[in-house]
């Protein structure tokens, strides 16, 4: 465990226990999807498209009140050490399923009845931590889409590696770390939307790594808002921006 | 990428006279907020299968069986052997079930029992090694889902391990790099009993083991399983609402205090409806 973490509570990759890996999110680079975003958060790189709201295939699946969310978390067969099979893996199901329980309750889906709005993530290249950083840049397209939303979705997680919490898990921490818990929060409403552990805690640690993972994600949140301002309060570079011009007035 | 469908009229009427009553600290089949159904746990009644375990809770009947072969490591992991779990709900189990592949709800719930199984290390898997990096035990944990009346992910965890904690495996003797199987059989070596507690909210209320009616209501649901030391192991949110930091704190002291009972119930069970099952485990987990 001692490669872990060293005698004064440095990581393998040089952080703090506190410390974030680099985030950085580009708003509107696809010029097809009405929302899209670009994030790496470590060395993950992903990039995610939003379509609709629009008319629901199969029409059955229509809700008469709301619109539908679907979300697909998908991984391309070179984004990690193997080869992945490029069909959908159980763990991509249910990455899918959770990722769009964490962005629902924040999206005002019953502005638009009768409609499905997708939201593609695709992993280019993954690090430990790819379903928080997906969740995050979601948020971020969904925004840019022009979604009405009641807030954003920061996501982090943070973990126990070498005895300590700490935030925000790389790969190598993950899989040699003793647990892993992430986390998605809603920043205005003080509401958690995605919350997976694996690993043992105690129930102090488990409030700890909790409250650990919520601060996590706020810093997160502060990127997202960045982001975005960056594509729509430009006052430096009028028009300058290239993808998604539509949105602005 | 499936979609749960809801007759929006019904369950907003259902759910109005829920949380009316939730507010009373009742629920509609008359339970206390933190109160779980009935449950039963019977196990061995499968002889082909290693172990087995027929759980109901409440309405809702799952059965178990463990079938252990004997297969190649990982590479990545030499000196482990194999545990794979897998659920699926039978198009007997309820009038809107389907046959066909796993759908995401199969799959997460698989999933689930499998964290807190895996995560809270029950079945030590280092000890599963018959010829190491060549050849180690694979225990297949199947569950079939035979009566749908809400909260599968517990009802599952509890016939996986009570299923584990009365499985037997032949015995295999090593001669000269071969596997030779013996006549006698052992158990599976036990760390730990985990054990899985759901929760919904409903509105501002947090109700444990939800029913099929009061998952349709639900915010959203969360998913713990502890182990023996009161550990938390393994969590998993879900439906399409959220918790705050308060209820989260609320329901992790819940799934702490209820999974010590249930442990106990589990204990038991196993004990009483296999005879000397008890003392195997007993003799693993200490």
């Amino acid at each position: 465990m001692s490669r872990l973490m060293s005698e004064e509570g440095i990581r393998i990759d040089g952080r703090r226990w506190n410390e974030l890996r680099p985030v950085r999110i580009e708003v509107g680079v696809l010029k097809n999807a009405d929302g899209s975003s670009y994030i790496e958060f470590g060395k993950n790189k992903i990039v995610v498209a939003v379509y609709g709201p629009k008319e629901v295939h199969p029409k059955h699946m229509a809700l008469p009140d709301r619109s539908v969310l679907r979300c697909r978390y998908h991984m391309l067969p070179f984004s990690v050490e193997e080869r992945k099979n490029p069909a959908p893996s159980r763990r991509e199901i249910e990455i899918s399923k959770i990722t769009r329980e964490a962005l629902e309750p924040a999206l005002i889906l019953e502005d638009y009845p009768r409609t499905v709005i997708d939201v593609f993530i695709e992993v280019l290249q993954s690090d430990g931590g790819s379903r928080c950083a997906g969740i995050t840049a979601a948020s971020v397209a969904l925004a840019d889409a022009g979604i009405n939303m009641r807030d954003l979705v920061a996501a982090c997680a943070a973990g126990k590696v070498g005895g300590r919490i700490v935030l925000d898990i790389n790969d190598e921490e993950d899989k040699m770390g003793e647990a892993d818990m992430p986390v998605a929060y809603l920043p205005n409403l003080k509401q958690v939307s995605l919350l997976q552990l694996d690993g043992k805690l105690t129930a102090d640690e488990y409030r700890e790594c909790l409250n650990l993972a919520i601060s996590g994600c706020m810093q997160v949140y502060s990127i997202q808002r960045e982001a975005l301002m960056r594509k729509y309060f430009a006052t430096d570079k009028r028009g300058g921006d290239e993808g998604g011009g539509g949105e602005e007035e | 990428m499936s979609v749960k469908k809801t007759t929006t009229i019904v369950e907003q009427l259902r759910r109005a006279q829920m949380s009316e009553l939730l507010a009373m600290n009742k629920r509609l089949d008359g339970r206390g907020l933190k109160d779980y159904r009935e449950l039963r746990i019977e196990t061995g009644l499968i002889k082909k299968a290693n172990g087995s375990a027929l759980v109901s809770l409440g309405n809702t009947q799952v059965i178990a069986g463990i079938k252990v072969e004997v297969d190649e490591p990982f590479p990545d992991m030499p000196d482990k052997g194999l545990f794979i779990c897998n659920a699926e709900v039978l198009p007997l189990a309820s009038p809107y079930a389907e046959p066909g592949p796993p759908d995401e709800d199969a799959i997460e719930l698989a999933r689930v029992v499998d964290r807190g199984i895996r995560e809270s290390e029950m079945i030590a898997l280092d000890r599963l090694v018959l010829i190491s990096g060549k050849k180690v035990y694979a225990v297949f944990a199947d569950v079939s889902v035979l009566n749908t009346d809400g909260n599968l992910f517990d009802a599952t965890s509890y016939a996986v391990v009570a299923a584990l904690l009365t499985a037997r495996v032949p015995r295999y003797d090593v001669q000269d790099e071969k596997l030779v199987k013996s006549e006698e059989t052992i158990p599976l070596p036990i760390n730990t009993i985990p054990v899985s507690i759901t929760m919904a909210k409903i509105g501002n209320s947090i109700i444990v083991d939800p029913n099929a009616e009061e998952e349709a209501c639900m915010d959203a649901r969360i998913t713990m399983a502890t182990d023996e030391q009161g550990r938390v192991c393994a969590m998993q949110k879900g439906g399409s609402g959220t918790f705050s930091v308060d209820q989260l704190n609320e329901v992790a002291s819940l799934a702490i205090s209820l999974g010590s009972e249930v442990r106990e119930r589990i204990r038991s069970s196993v004990a009483s409806s296999t005879g000397g099952g008890a003392n195997s485990i007993r003799s693993m987990t200490s």
